[in-house]
């Protein structure tokens, strides 16, 4: 089992190093950052002093290595747009993201877990097909449409909810929060449906196949047959049984929420760092790219080696097989 | 039929049906025809595609042409008439007197290139290293799988993404909107080679074994000629599959990177384009601008899919 977790992990770095390595190509290949950063007006000394502050003229090889250490430090360089610090803007930005996808993720798993139970139960029910058809249709809408219907629906027809920003934030400490006030709650509710969607639907499907299949298993008639509520029969026997695919499933689906925040916020003009991702490829602003593809390449590979390790606990059978195996 | 007589030397049809009439009677052709979703979703994509490659012909309006244009015309309502020809606008114009038609015909014809050369791009790139990985083995076969399996990681829409960025930073600023199309056609194809890749290997590994490999290796023929005349044509059906499901989510992932602005450029809009467009004009109650180019964009996404779907129940004898 060790040996298998030193392989994961190894593994994971090795996919970071790779990203790493396409991260700092794009700095350094992509446009020339002295073009990028100096002005029209500029001496060949300023170019000669830029050189050697930024440490083009040393080997690739140290240059790459300054530059991960520099990444790993949370130092990504300077947005060519804005001027400031990458890390700075990042940390800004982050809390945004970080509170639509808990909220979306949160949608998702619960609802999802709920109407995939709900439908498996109900089999044959008429809400429970209305349901799995209204799913379909989930699937098949892309993301952004899904957003500007319920902008439509809810602030342009209905005036209820607001269509685009986070509404008041409190500042706590570094963290800016929409938690704490009204109009920061009202704000995230057409976002985080408009994201967790998609999850929810996939989530609810896969639910419900697996409830479907565990249900035809002897051991749960036999807990009927002793009696047992269909409560304690559903939930203590039928759905613990299903967990494990689900929290496979679901743990890289809160990767896939993190990027799809991308669209959700640029529909809803949500100040995260979705927007500001897009923003960066628009105006070609390298240094914002670069530290954003690495930040989501450490949460998705972390988010990857935590799901296996965790099936791995959850699962008896396997690690009965990789012991016996190795 | 004719009553004229055959001359004397024809070939008689009834002994040696051609291959047009074989394929007619196929079990395939059968399970079509018995399959409502599947005629309606074959109608609905053969319109639509007809319709994006007529674009020129149908089209009343050619939306690029500056002079068929008037201001006066901005923001009429569907079927309103022309305020200067009396032509009616069946679906609106949008701000600039611009026929919402017509850009729709203009915009799927960009939306269906994009996403049939970027599966078309996947496709070859995925099936060449599916069959080095699966044919060849070793080395070649670990490398391609493992950059597979990292790219398999991260979402599909956000490799097009970077890929997107990256090549835009590359290309000088005033080739950038000439080469928008072909580097989103690149960056979808990009990220989307990694289904093909591993369908074609798995299938590849079993294929391999089999006797007619092993004659076809006897006789003398080149590692490569046995891959593409013999391996490829036994893979190839669900090989079908996956291109007609990427197709669906290849226009889906066209229309997300051109509606976020990182894609189509204005000047060749795609769906994706206009309906970023039409969102501007959602709250000023213009919302034909907006909704017809959604229908649309909605109507092929789910007509390809189905389609998808319809063809890999058909084509897996399995679930028979």
């Amino acid at each position: 089992m060790l040996a298998y977790i030193i392989q994961r992990v190894g593994q994971s770095a090795l996919v970071l190093l790779v990203v790493g390595l396409v991260a700092f190509s794009m700095f350094r290949f992509v446009g020339d950052p002295i073009d990028n950063m100096l002005g029209q007006e500029r001496t060949q000394a300023d170019i000669e002093r830029l050189r050697d502050v930024l440490g083009l003229d040393q080997p690739f090889v140290v240059q790459y290595y300054k530059f991960l250490s520099g990444a790993v430090q949370g130092n990504f360089g300077v947005s060519y747009r804005q001027g400031r610090a990458v890390s700075e803007i990042l940390v800004e930005r982050a809390p945004a993201t970080l509170e639509l996808a808990a909220v979306s993720g949160f949608l998702a798993i619960s609802i999802g877990i709920g109407l995939g139970v709900f439908t498996a139960i109900r089999r044959n029910g008429v809400a429970a097909n209305l349901i799995m058809s209204v799913s379909l249709i989930g699937v098949s809408l892309p993301t952004f449409l899904i957003g500007i219907l319920l902008i439509y629906l809810f602030s342009v027809e209905l005036g209820w909810l607001p269509s685009f920003g986070r509404g008041e934030t409190v500042r706590i400490g570094g963290w800016s929060t929409g938690f704490l006030t009204q109009s920061g709650l009202r704000a995230l509710i057409l976002p985080s449906i408009t994201l967790g969607l998609y999850q929810m639907t996939l989530i609810m499907r896969l639910v419900r196949s697996e409830m479907l299949e565990v249900l035809r298993q002897d051991y749960i008639r036999f807990a009927r047959a002793r009696g047992l509520r269909e409560r304690a029969v559903n939930f203590r026997h039928a759905l613990k049984n299903t967990l494990v695919p689900v929290i496979t499933v679901t743990g890289l689906q809160l990767g896939s929420i993190i990027a799809f925040a991308i669209i959700t916020e640029t529909v809803f003009q949500w100040p995260g760092v979705g927007l500001l991702f897009i923003n960066a490829i628009q105006f070609v602003d390298i240094p914002v790219m670069a530290a954003y593809l690495m930040l989501i390449s450490v949460m998705f590979v972390g988010i990857n080696l935590i799901v296996d390790l965790l099936y791995f606990a959850i699962d008896p059978r396997l690690r009965a097989d990789r012991t016996a195996g190795h | 039929m004719t009553d004229t007589p055959l001359p004397p030397d024809a070939p008689i049809a009834v002994k040696d049906p051609s291959r047009l009439s074989l394929a007619l009677q196929s079990d395939f052709i059968y399970q079509f025809k018995r399959s409502p979703v599947a005629v309606v979703s074959f109608a609905l994509v053969a319109l639509l595609v007809l319709s994006a490659i007529l674009a020129p012909l149908i089209a009343p309006h050619n939306p690029f042409d500056p002079g068929s244009l008037n201001l006066m015309n901005g923001f009429s309502a569907p079927m309103t008439p022309n305020a200067f020809t009396g032509e009616t606008f069946w679906l609106g114009t949008d701000d600039q007197g611009r026929d919402v038609f017509s850009t729709i015909l203009y915009g799927m014809r960009i939306s269906l290139f994009v996403g049939a050369a970027a599966v078309a791009f996947a496709m070859v790139l995925g099936i060449t290293l599916g069959l080095l990985a699966g044919y060849v083995g070793g080395w070649t076969e670990t490398i391609i799988m493992r950059v597979a399996d990292v790219q398999l990681t991260f979402p599909a829409i956000l490799v097009a993404m970077l890929i997107f960025g990256v090549a835009k930073g590359i290309t000088p600023v005033e080739y950038r909107d000439q080469m928008a199309i072909w580097v989103l056609i690149i960056a979808i194809g990009l990220s989307d080679w990694v289904q093909f890749a591993r369908v074609v290997r798995g299938a590849t590994l079993v294929e391999k074994n089999k006797d007619y490999v092993a004659a076809a290796r006897l006789i003398g023929r080149t590692g490569p000629a046995i891959m593409l005349r013999h391996i490829l044509p036994n893979v190839l059906s669900p090989v079908l599959v996956i291109a007609t499901i990427s197709l669906a989510l290849a226009i889906i992932a066209e229309a997300t990177l051109s509606f976020l602005g990182v894609g189509a450029p204005p000047t060749q809009p795609s769906l994706g384009t206009l309906i970023r467009i039409g969102q501007g004009f959602l709250f000023s109650g213009e919302w034909w601008i907006l909704l017809f180019p959604a229908m649309t964009l909605l109507a092929l996404a789910l007509s390809v899919n189905l389609l998808g779907d319809w063809l890999r129940d058909a084509l897996n004898p399995r679930l028979r």
